[in-house]
């Protein structure tokens, strides 16, 4: 550590300095201390690290897959993972075993990463968009515009949030993108209330009223001086969400409602072993620990992220 | 500054203006929200693309009959007229008729919900009874070893997929271990024998007497509970914790210590006492959430609830049936809001 500090001190000291020289500084010391802070959380690296590999995995899934996922092999079905004592020696490959068309499931899990990152980044993308639009909107002018836009957030709370996704995919079909439009339909409304929440109490600071003096309009003071602060607890919240919105990708997917067959998407594949479960537990349950582990990941960094963006209701 | 003024205000008309104009409000709201669910849930049943005359009538009909049931379920008539006749009969408690039970859609709903309140009434209550001392136990025991494993199983509590969590369950307590009966409310050759006073089997197998018949159907309700239970007891120990270590950070408690009173009554008496009001808040919202919640869940133990109701007739394209079962858990989870809510307000001193 002390060695380090001694070989590059320029841009340690400058991103640790306590007197910044321009904006740019500022913001880079702030996100390098927030850095420095999430780093010592253990808990959240390791959720950061399986993120990472998450992603490199889906990037690299056609070079990493030992067989294509969508070649089957109905002679070689059902084949049980390699350390099986029950499996055939002489079968090639199959590390995590085979499913009902004899197809890899290790190379069919690497694939379906890609759909999870499809469905989790577009979802992050539009939702909490939509609820930073409708909240600061509400929470800024106020008055009817204000009742009329937190009445609609209240109906979309009030819908069961499975039923309203599998309703809307019912409507518009199944797939890949109705599934997160769906989805997202669901998931914006909380975003609304955090960011509304925020801006009341934004709305009458000081520097709000300064800016106001200096001409602002509505439209500057929103997206300039409302919006950034409103950011970090957004961010906080959408990467505690994205444990949900890949469960709720997920079950939509186990219903048939999501990714449809032959693609890999990870809850289809868990529909598909459940007929098989009781002989032959590996099609199910090898999707199934993918949920979860990312999932999982998700929940660990947005525990870490809460902690350093938002001190005052996690480490106290 | 001005909701003191108000406030006073009313208290000199008379004490009970607050009441019936909060009251009155709250009713508003319940109607809003209630009409702007209703106008989704219309919309959404009208853009379906599935004809409905065709599931009535089937391929064959001829054009007349075709038409004929076209005029009979008013489709001729443009949507908001449609949207208005549909509120009509709603608010006169007539959600239709479902096209796939054949069945009045209210009496459908009626006989499938509690089976879902049965599962969702258990899962809540196993998640408060573990969940809250185990939140209390992290809070108290903060940093330790204790608290970590609090930690990680509300952790795992919020990562795991239910379904999955569901058939693996199914296969290991069920096909392997044969600790637990399969899906179903009870076994078969029981089903329909009890009298029906709760549509609760544990409730009236109780009333009738009949202990194998009680016996059964918790060995059949006690996994899918458990699984439901676990997830209300992730939130509720996570909120618990976060509660108490707010109110164990307090003045007040350092006093208490300082005069000597046993960590039991400062935890007990003092900081949980004091948590009282928003813990119930969060588990009427726990409760709520299993409730609507418990859809996947009942598809894989094939429990006669209102989600695997609701997710059929969805299936089968049988819109009057989704409409209506809607509307009812919609309802539900906006009057356990409002409960939420006005506990709050009524328990809380400072929320006045």
């Amino acid at each position: 550590m002390s060695l380090s500090d001694l070989q590059k001190p320029g841009l340690r000291a400058w991103l640790l300095t306590d007197t910044p020289t321009s904006r740019r500084h500022a913001r880079a010391a702030s996100l390098y201390q927030a850095w420095l802070s999430l780093k010592g959380n253990h808990m959240a690296m390791i959720g950061l690290g399986i993120l990472v590999f998450l992603v490199i995995v889906a990037a690299l899934a056609s070079v990493l897959a030992p067989a294509d996922p969508f070649i089957q092999d109905l002679g070689l079905r059902l084949t049980p993972p390699i350390w099986q004592a029950d499996r055939d020696p002489a079968i090639p490959g199959f590390i995590l075993g085979s499913d009902s068309l004899g197809r890899d499931i290790l190379s069919r899990l690497l694939y379906g990463s890609r759909i999870t990152l499809y469905i989790v980044t577009l979802v992050a993308l539009m939702a909490p968009i939509v609820g930073l639009l409708v909240g600061t909107i509400a929470g800024y002018t106020g008055g009817w515009l204000d009742i009329i836009l937190m009445r609609i957030t209240d109906i979309f709370l009030a819908f069961p949030r499975l039923i309203l996704a599998l309703a809307f995919v019912a409507t518009l079909g199944a797939g890949i993108e109705n599934a997160v439009l769906a989805i997202s339909l669901t998931a914006w409304p909380p975003y609304a209330r955090i960011a509304r929440a925020e801006t009341l109490t934004i709305r009458n600071s000081d520097y709000i009223h300064a800016v106001r003096l200096q001409g602002a309009g509505a439209m500057r003071i929103i997206t300039k001086h409302i919006w950034p602060l409103c950011i970090s607890s957004l961010v906080v919240r959408v990467t505690l969400d994205m444990a949900g919105i890949i469960l709720a990708a997920a079950g939509l997917g186990f219903l048939g409602l999501g990714a449809q067959p032959p693609s890999p998407e990870w809850g289809a594949m868990i529909s598909e072993g459940r007929r098989f479960i009781l002989d032959h537990w590996w099609v199910a349950t090898m999707p199934g620990l993918a949920i979860f582990t990312v999932s999982l990941a998700f929940n660990l960094l947005g525990d870490g992220l809460r902690d350093v963006l938002d001190p005052k209701d996690g480490s106290q | 500054m001005t909701l003191a003024e108000t406030n006073q205000k009313g208290r000199r008309r008379s004490p009970l203006f607050g009441i019936a104009k909060k009251t009155g409000s709250t009713l508003l709201t319940i109607a809003v929200t209630m009409l702007g669910l209703l106008f989704v849930t219309f919309f959404i049943g009208r853009v379906m693309p599935v004809d409905p005359v065709l599931s009535i009538v089937g391929e064959r009909a001829t054009q007349e009959q075709y038409h004929a049931v076209f005029l009979e379920l008013g489709l001729d008539k443009p949507l908001i007229t449609q949207f208005f006749i549909y509120l009509w009969d709603v608010v006169h408690g007539d959600f239709g008729k479902s096209l796939r039970t054949g069945f009045a859609v209210w009496d459908d709903v009626t006989r499938v919900f509690p089976a879902t309140m049965e599962l969702a009434t258990l899962g809540t209550l196993l998640g408060v009874f573990l969940g809250v001392p185990l939140g209390v136990l992290a809070a108290v025991k903060r940093g330790t070893w204790i608290d970590q494993i609090a930690r990680v199983v509300a952790l795992i509590g919020y990562s795991m997929p239910i379904f999955w969590l569901a058939i693996l369950g199914l296969m290991i307590f069920y096909g392997k271990l044969g600790w637990v009966s399969g899906p179903g409310r009870v076994d078969i050759f029981y089903e329909d024998i009890v009298p029906n006073v709760t549509g609760m089997i544990l409730i009236d197998s109780i009333i009738a007497g009949d202990w194998t018949i009680f016996w059964n159907a918790v060995s059949h309700i006690i996994l899918p509970a458990s699984l439901l239970g676990y997830y209300s007891l992730a939130y509720i120990s996570r909120m618990t914790r976060s509660f108490m270590l707010e109110q164990l950070s307090e003045e007040y408690i350092t006093t208490a210590r300082v005069k000597g009173m046993s960590e039991w009554a400062v935890v007990w008496k003092h900081a949980f006492g004091n948590i009282k009001v928003p813990l119930i808040t969060v588990i009427a919202l726990s409760y709520a959430g299993l409730l609507e919640g418990s859809v996947l869940t009942e598809i894989i133990f094939s429990w006669p609830g209102i989600g695997k109701y609701i997710t059929i007739s969805l299936l089968s394209a049988d819109m009057n049936a989704v409409m209506g079962g809607t509307v009812v858990v919609g309802l539900v989870f906006v009057l356990l809001n409002i409960f939420a809510e006005l506990l709050y307000k009524f328990f809380d001193p400072r929320a006045k």
